[in-house]
């Protein structure tokens, strides 16, 4: 047969993760995500198993964002200045296994919100919403070192991921997220090398090799894309014949990427030969999804509800094994 | 896979007669093993070592050319299972479905807007490679239609038809074309073998299981026939997947000549999302042709982009000459600012000075392709590269001022280089898109 002739067989797999832990399980989600646990490079099903689809968390702020396209504000800004509204749009109307919190709001140049205003809101998604969080820090190190500790603490039990630890600056996220029962983004800038070496460092930390997902930095479609898709893909080869420091799921901001890419953003005046501004600007965001999923994503962040469901649609249609 | 010179020098007479040219067989070998003189030249050749060299010589995966000209496509002659291993050498040729029972104005106004879908980016232009046509109703429309999309459009054509009679029609029409054939079945092989060795057209076998494609190739091997492209067949996203990634192990690792052919994958959604979704995913899984019905222009721009990525070489960054660039009307006080030569942080620094309408220069320093962050990590872009660029690209001669902006991320070089350089430096914005605002300002 050459089905079986062609066929891989790999001695290792990828870490499975729980997102999220329900009432029994010490948190107050009403669901669960799990992740990872894949033999196979993806969607090879008749190679190994793939025991768990790939999921979407939507992209939500605490602060009204002011520079997000119009194609985003027109379907999201009435919910914008109410972050719970927000999530409840996008779980109860499209669906979401998670929500991504950007607490985009505490960056001092963005209005420096404080570690007590940031608890205040995670504490309200987490009481409103009954699927697993990401919290994501502001970007900038010594005010996340800040908020995101109060926020993990503030989240105890939930078995939130929390992101992210990056190689200048892990440890106080590690030791928060280790005294509180959460998972971990590690960040690296598109290098495999910097990738392995910053799980090695969190691990020597004492933190289970099992609570980490890289966070490769991927660029959107036409921006640098295919570095990110190669780079996965090397991690994912070395994962499948046994090196246990890449074997972590991703989580790919595709999302956010694709949206500052020009194509998606210029209206129909500037570029008539694009063509709709609308559609343009979907398939962007779910071109540049799906292609990460080839690659190995099992977490996509995303923003516009239209492209969330149309990626749905397409990871229901790719775990099809008929 | 390729013989060494050592491989092949075991197979070759020995004798050093020289009448190839060379002084002794080994330097023959040699030159064999890199391509660089025909294995006709050695005389005393026996014939069974011939078949061996040549069969050994062959590329795993066929070169497979469809059409003819500037428009002429090349499919196939893939050599790695991934594309960091080396590259992947020949872009996914896209085309359109048209049915032949279309009104003859939609029909015009389709191909017409096909032809024109192609874009520039990164200092690239990027186009849609093939018409294909499918009879859907009687043969004289169908072969009324190839004459009509023939003249109309010079992109490379394939010729969707189970008649045998219509194909033959319009074979006669546009056979020196040199447009693809589809497809060959179970059914038909030999008739359809028989009509592309008549007109020299490549066709394209179909079936759903490999062990039958592998049987029906085979045998349109054996009566002759060289150019193959194989089609799977319609199948759920992940079957076709699993089908696409099958095949180029079997052609790249099992060395199954009669699977080393590239492969053409038919997409047909009425939802256009889900059909580019789905196009997409055989792009990036080594389809050498994808066919679409949908035409529109966001759709296409997006697959055309998703294919330049996937098809860049890893080993080489598109790169720009590293020189000043001047944009717009110029003058002695246009602002000068500093970036890589890395073709995408060019054009996006490009687009946003040419948005903001002030003419400016941009001087790309020689970073072997490097974007900002990464050349200033891997020390491609340093104070003392971005002075040297300042003073052997005479943009200092240009200008009457000696004030330069930096790119916002590497703000740190900032003291450094104004030493090095005797320029007054200016931090710019960390994103291109902050240009267009800061240009007005300063």
């Amino acid at each position: 047969m050459l089905k079986e002739l062609a066929q891989e067989k790999w001695s290792g797999k990828i870490n499975s993760i729980n997102i999220g832990a329900t009432k029994e399980e010490g948190g107050s989600r009403t669901s669960v995500v799990k992740i990872g646990g894949q033999a196979t490079l993806p969607f090879i099903f008749n190679d190994g198993d793939i025991p768990h689809r790939p999921v979407i968390a939507a992209e939500v702020w605490d602060i009204a964002p002011n520079d997000w396209s119009s194609t985003l504000n027109s379907e999201l800004e009435d919910v914008y200045s109410d972050p719970v509204s927000w999530s409840k749009k996008l779980i109860d109307e499209f669906k979401v296994d998670l929500i991504c919190l950007k607490l985009q709001g505490a960056h001092p140049d963005l209005g420096d919100r404080t570690p007590t205003q940031e608890v205040k809101l995670v504490k309200d998604i987490i009481s409103n919403v009954g699927v697993p969080l990401i919290v994501i820090g502001c970007g900038d190190d010594s005010k996340d070192n800040l908020i995101l500790p109060a926020c993990t603490e503030a989240t105890k039990g939930e078995k939130c991921l929390f992101g992210s630890a990056v190689q200048d600056n892990y440890k106080t996220l590690v030791a928060a997220c280790q005294a509180d029962g959460h998972n971990i983004i590690a960040e690296s800038p598109i290098d495999i090398n910097i990738a392995k070496q910053l799980n090695i460092l969190i691990h020597e930390m004492g933190f289970g090799l099992d609570k980490i997902v890289i966070n490769p930095t991927v660029g959107a479609l036409g921006y640098g894309l295919e570095y990110a898709y190669s780079i996965m893909e090397r991690a994912r080869l070395a994962a499948l014949t046994g090196d246990k420091m890449v074997a972590q799921p991703f989580i790919c901001f595709s999302g956010p990427e694709a949206w500052r890419a020009k194509e998606a953003k210029a209206s129909i005046e500037e570029h008539p030969e694009w063509g709709k501004e609308l559609e343009r600007g979907v398939i962007w965001e779910v071109l540049t999804s799906a292609t990460f999923l080839q690659s190995g994503a099992d977490i996509l962040v995303m923003r516009h509800p239209k492209a969330i469901s149309t990626v749905k649609g397409y990871i229901t249609k790719l775990m099809e094994i008929k | 896979m390729a013989l060494s010179g050592l491989d092949i020098y075991k197979l070759l007479p020995k004798t050093n007669c020289r009448k190839c040219g060379y002084s002794t067989c080994l330097a023959f070998a040699m030159a064999l093993a890199k391509k660089q003189v025909v294995l006709d030249k050695c005389p005393s050749i026996n014939p069974e070592v011939k078949g061996t060299l040549e069969q050994a010589s062959l590329p795993p995966i066929r070169l497979v050319t469809i059409g003819v000209g500037d428009n002429k496509v090349d499919v196939g002659n893939e050599t790695v299972m991934f594309r960091h291993e080396e590259k992947f050498h020949h872009p996914t040729a896209i085309g359109f479905i048209i049915d032949s029972n279309v009104g003859d104005a939609d029909f015009e106004n389709k191909i017409k807007l096909i032809d024109s879908l192609n874009f520039e980016r990164v200092g690239q232009v990027i186009k849609v490679n093939l018409i294909a046509l499918r009879q859907s109703g009687d043969s004289t429309d169908f072969v009324d239609k190839v004459r009509k999309v023939s003249e109309l459009s010079s992109l490379a054509l394939v010729l969707m038809s189970s008649d045998i009679e219509a194909l033959k029609g319009a074979l006669e029409i546009c056979s020196k074309q040199k447009p693809l054939i589809y497809a060959a079945t179970e059914q038909n092989i030999s008739d359809f073998v028989g009509l592309a060795k008549t007109y020299s057209v490549p066709l394209v076998i179909c079936a759903d299981e490999l062990e039958k494609i592998e049987e029906l190739s085979q045998k349109a091997n054996q009566e002759g026939l060289a150019d193959i492209v194989l089609d799977t067949g319609i199948k759920s996203i992940t079957k076709k997947i699993e089908d696409l990634t099958y095949l180029r192990r079997l052609s790249l690792k099992k060395k199954k000549r009669s699977l080393g052919y590239p492969i053409v994958a038919l997409v047909e959604n009425d939802d256009p999302f889900q059909e580019a979704i789905e196009a997409g995913t055989y792009i990036s899984k080594y389809a050498s042709i994808v066919l679409i019905k949908t035409v529109e222009s966001w759709q296409t721009l997006a697959l055309l982009t998703l294919r330049q990525n996937i098809y860049t070489d890893p080993q080489k960054p598109l790169q720009v000459e590293a020189k000043a660039y001047s944009i717009g009307q110029v003058t002695e006080q246009s602002p000068v600012m500093v970036t890589t030569n890395f073709s995408l942080t060019y054009y996006t620094v490009l687009g946003e000075v040419e948005a903001s309408k002030i003419p400016s220069y941009i001087l790309c320093v020689d970073t072997e392709g490097m974007s900002v962050l990464t050349a200033w990590a891997a020390e491609k872009f340093t104070p003392e590269k971005i002075s040297d660029s300042l003073n052997k690209s005479g943009i200092k001669d240009k200008v009457n001022h000696k004030r330069i902006i930096i790119p916002g991320y590497v703000s740190v070089m900032s003291g450094d280089l104004e030493e090095k350089s005797g320029c007054e430096i200016i931090v710019g914005p960390k994103e291109a898109s902050g240009l267009p605002s800061f240009l007005k300002k300063i």
